[in-house]
């Protein structure tokens, strides 16, 4: 009898934790978690003070590591912005690394509030995987590097090459695409890790890798000759990279959404982490309500008023975080291209802060 | 005559006495337990479910039918990015069953090989298998195959300094490429009745043992078991009218570019070679194990009755060391197909490969990883069932 009480009892104690948050037991749970339930990674995030951001970690420009151990980059800048929008302290986030292929169940999961990790805003992720997409901070475009001395000139002199590529990314469907258009017979040569298809592409595996153009140039420049790799004169695709959110959380994706437009704002209207304490007593209304000395564009949000000024305090306004990341200064000496504001021939262009 | 015979009260078994009936707890703690464990696959399923349907997300296999649209390198069956998710899928099964196959195989042999000599009277032979087996079984996989990717097969020369074999065979970074026979059509008619003849050729090769051992005649189990075999490549000659193979050879079409024959690529080399060298170390010891469990005085007979050392161990001490070999073979057999699964770090399209990438693209992390689970599963089970099957001629037979 005591054998068929323990397995009895220990047949409880093991369904007990797996049926945690079932229904059977937590009937009342249902209507909050199934539908949207507005507001709730906003308080999680607030109420635990700090923001978790998936980002890529090893891409230079966009997320790196650098010696000194600290996150750098446009895309951790993003995330660094949020959380000094909400917390007024830039340092607030815990950053974690996410390859291609667990990103997206990262966030699902819940592991990641926001996912900042150069990815292309496109219509099957958007809906079938059960994103949001936050407004896109860096338009890229697919290219293809290859070695100077092979003397391929466009993708038809990839004919019967071999071409490397990173699986989980949009750009392994955009080459077969693109081949499959132009009727060229090529391999394809995929692998799970960009260090495992860069490593691959310089120990000439491949003729060509193929990526988002921004993401080439950032790896050339860690190639150890990097004038020998140029960039085919071809954009295969369109590449809105943009941060995202789950769909479970309108109010947390509206709120990443401002931050965003509020650091393109504020560079259309020139205040800077140098000069914003000037425009503390500026009588443009359009300033006033950015910077939260007027209005209540903050409350609405659920933040304060000033969620603006404190991420460009911090963090600096988009062209800042630009020239800090890609810009002239820096070894990838990026030109901005479609990435200046509208204003400036560019895309990016913020909707009215009223 | 009435004899009064002792009563036997017949009470109808009451409810407390059948609590009491170790019979009834025997059949009712089974029940239970049947139960309890249902109920937690109920709970567990309909958990998973939920918290699914929480994240917005529904289960599914609908998507298989979808467009792939990427690319996939090698391909042993015809592909195009217009296909399905499933047919992807299958493409990438077939790579991996044909690593699994060719592995075994290979594995086995080098194995052998390394296991008989680590008992070889040979001073340096027994000692270099020893540094072969001790150092590879102790290296986890997923290094050896990125050495022997990296280090290996990238550093061999490129193209256009490739390394020209004899009977057109290159040798270069880009792979290996081999002559090979092409099928054309018909081909499929002539394979099937090609299998047809050596599974003739086996049945007639047994009956004249049979024969030869009975009545103690001469066998000649060559000439005769060849018998069904030509009649099988004749009939298919008279079917088809042509023989539709044609052996292919690699051509360099231009400075860089080699078609035809049979390529294989660094990422299958990369896999086929770490698995087998792999595996190989640990079959190595398991012949040397199952050799020395045949007991000395088997050798020793065999000595006395003057047979030469190849000819005792081909004929008395490996048939015996079989029985202690399969068991533990049989395992490494399944690690071999399991691990098969690492060649998503050097990039060959196995079926986990293609499998993450459609989970990758598709979002649909449950279903994919639910039908890997199955596949390897369906895989090792039936590497698990030819073994027991094969263990069993082995055994001990009573007569």
């Amino acid at each position: 009898m005591l054998k068929w009480s323990s397995l009895l009892l220990s047949a409880a104690l093991l369904a007990a934790p797996l049926s945690g948050c079932s229904r059977f037991l937590y009937p009342q749970l249902s209507a909050q978690e199934g539908g949207a339930a507005s507001g709730a990674v906003l308080n999680r995030v607030k109420t635990r003070g700090r923001l978790s951001c998936g980002v890529s970690g090893n891409l230079p420009g966009f997320s790196y590591v650098t010696q000194q151990g600290e996150y750098n980059g446009l895309d951790v800048d993003i995330c660094r912005a949020i959380a000094a929008a909400m917390f007024d302290d830039p340092q607030a986030v815990d950053f974690r690394n996410l390859t291609a292929k667990e990103r997206f169940t990262a966030l699902q999961a819940g592991e990641i509030d926001v996912l900042s990790r150069n990815t292309t805003w496109t219509i099957s992720r958007d809906t079938s995987i059960g994103l949001e997409f936050a407004p896109t901070v860096f338009y890229d475009g697919q290219g293809m590097m290859v070695k100077q001395s092979s003397g391929i000139k466009d993708l038809k002199g990839l004919q019967g090459r071999s071409v490397c590529v990173q699986t989980g990314t949009s750009t392994e469907q955009n080459l077969a695409d693109q081949m499959r258009k132009l009727g060229v017979k090529y391999t394809p040569i995929v692998f799970e890790d960009d260090k495992a298809t860069f490593a691959a592409y310089q120990q000439g595996r491949c003729e060509g890798v193929t990526s988002d153009r921004s993401q080439l140039v950032a790896q050339r420049s860690a190639l150890p000759n990097p004038d020998e790799h140029i960039l085919l004169e071809i954009v295969m695709s369109k590449e809105p990279l943009a941060p995202a959110v789950r769909n479970n959380d309108p109010q947390w994706y509206d709120t990443v959404k401002w931050v965003i437009f509020g650091l393109i704002e504020a560079e259309e209207l020139g205040i800077t982490s140098q000069n914003i304490d000037s425009f503390a007593n500026s009588e443009d209304p359009v300033v006033r309500r950015l910077l939260g000395t007027e209005g209540d564009l903050g409350q609405g949000l659920g933040l304060t008023n000033d969620f603006i000024a404190r991420a460009i305090r911090e963090v600096g306004n988009y062209g800042e975080i630009y020239n800090r990341n890609l810009g002239p200064d820096t070894q990838l000496n990026l030109p901005r291209g479609q990435n200046e504001l509208w204003t400036d021939g560019g895309l990016h262009y913020a909707p009215p802060f009223r | 005559m009435t004899t009064q015979r002792p009563r036997v009260t017949r009470n109808t078994p009451k409810f407390k006495d059948l609590l009491r009936d170790t019979r009834f707890w025997r059949v009712a703690g089974q029940v239970i337990a049947v139960l309890l464990f249902l109920l937690l696959v109920i709970l567990v399923v309909d958990n998973v479910i939920y918290n699914l349907r929480a994240l917005g997300i529904q289960l599914g296999f609908g998507f298989l039918g979808s467009q792939a649209s990427f690319d996939i390198g090698e391909t042993l069956i015809s592909y195009n990015p217009a296909d399905s998710y499933g047919r992807a899928i299958l493409v990438g099964l077939v790579n991996s069953l044909r690593v699994i196959v060719v592995g075994l195989v290979l594995a086995t042999i080098l194995g052998l090989v390394a296991g008989i000599a680590r008992l070889s009277n040979n001073w340096l032979v027994r000692q270099l298998a020893l540094v072969y087996v001790e150092t590879i079984r102790n290296i986890p996989l997923l290094l050896q195959l990125f050495f022997w990717y990296f280090a290996f097969f990238l550093q061999l020369p490129n193209v256009a300094n490739q390394i020209t074999l004899p009977g057109s065979t290159y040798l270069s970074s880009r792979g290996l490429y081999l002559p090979w026979i092409q099928g054309g059509a018909g081909a499929g008619v002539w394979l099937l009745l090609l299998a047809l003849g050596i599974a003739g050729a086996i049945a007639v090769w047994q009956w004249r043992t049979q024969v030869m051992q009975e009545r103690g005649v001469r066998g000649n189990q060559m000439l005769w078991a060849l018998a069904p075999i030509v009649v099988a490549i004749a009939l298919a000659y008279i079917i088809n009218g042509a023989i539709p193979f044609r052996i292919t050879l690699p051509q360099m079409v231009d400075t860089e570019q080699i078609e035809g024959g049979l390529r294989l690529s660094p990422e299958f080399g990369t896999l086929l070679l770490g698995l087998v060298v792999y595996t190989g170390s640990f079959i190595a010891e398991i012949v040397r194990a199952g050799i020395q469990a045949v007991p000395q005085g088997q050798w020793e007979a065999a000595r006395a009755l003057g047979l030469k050392s190849g000819r005792i161990m081909q004929s008395v001490v490996l048939p015996q060391a079989l029985r202690v070999i399969i068991p533990p073979l049989t395992s490494q057999y399944l690690n071999l197909a399991k691990n098969s699964s690492l060649a998503i770090a050097i990039g060959f399209p196995d079926v986990y490969f293609v499998a993450s990438t459609t989970f990758n693209q598709t979002g649909r992390a449950v279903e994919v990883m639910f039908l890997i689970m199955i596949t390897y599963l369906t895989i090792s089970l039936i590497i698990s069932l030819a073994m027991n099957l094969f263990n069993r001629t082995v055994q001990f037979k009573e007569r």
